[in-house]
């Protein structure tokens, strides 16, 4: 399978571009990381005719093309970017026909690459069934609140992650690894996102509201695929704190691999 | 910069979008699902509604485009598929692609950093804010 860590995965979210190639590797696949991928913009151009903006992303779904195989991703922004603009070059012409003129490819690119996020990957190729084979120290009914944000989900109709309003892929998770999964209503509503560098105070009410909502429900853990939202998270916390960890994490404590993790 | 909306206005936001605003029917639940409802001076279906009519004016100088998270709620639950956050994104374009448009001015960066926030992070503020 293919692999794009993205920039973040190689710096400040290390941890999550470790659990996940960890985790993979304990399930039997190697993750072949893309060679010479670049940044993938962190946020998708909403401009039709913005195609600078897109090369990048294109460039990394043609490399997986010709590599053979789709691209798994684990960051949710890196996911977001990446599927969007594969849609946009398989359905939308004109931004095909631009960004192809632009790039001079070796083959013309037409959104020929699926695109799919670990935790995809795990319900659709893995299966949870078989995670749970691989379950050596169960969650024992750790309580935790699956936090999912904007990115994995929204718009769902080219995203086509998990139904938008109810989502239910961590949850299946979480009760694989033997934790009970706490859904609490404000799981899929905005962390606050890069408005943290604009005006902070902005953001922090996001965040404040996320947390409530999980604190309320009686979670003991938030977990998350998102480096944004895990900075928010942790740092816009005001009167409700929860632990945050990414979902990669209880993966691996729960495979036993968190001891080697540490070393 | 001289900000009060001009006759290209329109044209550039519906290229730029692709949105077709005047399909708009008023509903309302783009605002109603909004989660930075509170931080807005004109609240999304306000923005549509002042698009639609090609008022460009109170859109150029709103706080609004800053504040939207892109988080694309709206996107998601608008009956109309008017897709209120690619308007915003339209309207925010009109203003810094404009030479010295910059809302976020790389040298105010660095104060705003720390040891934590990712590159995702700024990399998105940097994209969103400036051209
Ligand atoms: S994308 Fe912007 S306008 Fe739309 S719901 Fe989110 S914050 Fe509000
Ligand atoms: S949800 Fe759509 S149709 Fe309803 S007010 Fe907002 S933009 Fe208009």
């Amino acid at each position: 399978m293919n692999y794009y860590p993205g920039c973040t995965l190689k710096t400040k979210a290390k941890q999550l571009d470790a659990g996940a190639r960890r985790t993979a590797s304990a399930l039997g696949v190697e993750m072949r990381e893309l060679p010479e991928w670049q940044c993938c913009g962190a946020v998708y151009p909403l401009a039709e005719d913005e195609i600078s903006g897109r090369l990048s992303a294109v460039r990394t779904l043609s490399a997986a093309l010709e590599n053979g195989g789709g691209l798994v991703t684990v960051c949710s922004a890196c996911h977001h970017v990446l599927k969007r603009v594969n849609a946009d070059m398989a359905d939308n012409e004109l931004i095909r026909r631009r960004a192809n003129n632009y790039l001079a490819l070796k083959k013309a690119y037409a959104g020929e690459t699926r695109v799919v996020h670990y935790l995809e990957w795990l319900r659709d190729d893995i299966g949870f069934e078989e995670v749970k084979k691989h379950v050596a120290r169960p969650l024992d009914g750790l309580k935790v609140a699956p936090y999912y944000g904007c990115l994995l989900l929204r718009p769902s109709d080219v995203m086509r992650f998990d139904r938008p309003d109810n989502p239910s892929i961590m949850e299946k998770l979480v009760e694989a690894l033997g934790g009970v999964a706490v859904p609490f209503s404000r799981r899929s509503r905005c962390c606050g996102g890069y408005v943290a560098l604009d005006d902070r105070e902005s953001a922090q009410a996001m965040t404040e509201s996320v947390l409530s909502s999980a604190v309320k429900a009686g979670a003991e853990v938030v977990i998350s695929a998102c480096p944004l939202c895990m900075y928010n998270l942790k740092n816009g916390a005001g009167e409700n704190k929860l632990p945050v960890r990414y979902f990669t994490e209880l993966l691996e404590e729960a495979f036993g691999l968190a001891d080697a993790a540490k070393e | 910069m001289p900000i009060g909306g001009e006759a290209t206005d329109f044209l550039d936001v519906e290229r730029i979008s692709g949105v077709n605003a005047s399909v708009c029917m008023h509903c309302g639940k783009c605002s109603a699902s909004c989660p930075a409802f509170h931080k807005m001076d004109i609240h999304p279906h306000r923005f549509v509604a002042l698009v639609a009519d090609g008022d460009f004016g109170p859109l150029l100088r709103s706080v609004t485009l800053w504040r939207c998270l892109s988080c694309f709620t709206c996107v998601e639950r608008c009956p109309r598929a008017v897709k209120p956050a690619n308007l915003i994104e339209a309207v925010r374009l009109l203003l810094i692609r404009k030479p010295g448009g910059n809302h976020l001015p790389p040298q105010l960066v660095p104060a705003r950093l720390d040891e934590e926030l990712p590159q995702q992070a700024i990399v998105a503020a940097m994209r969103k804010y400036n051209k």
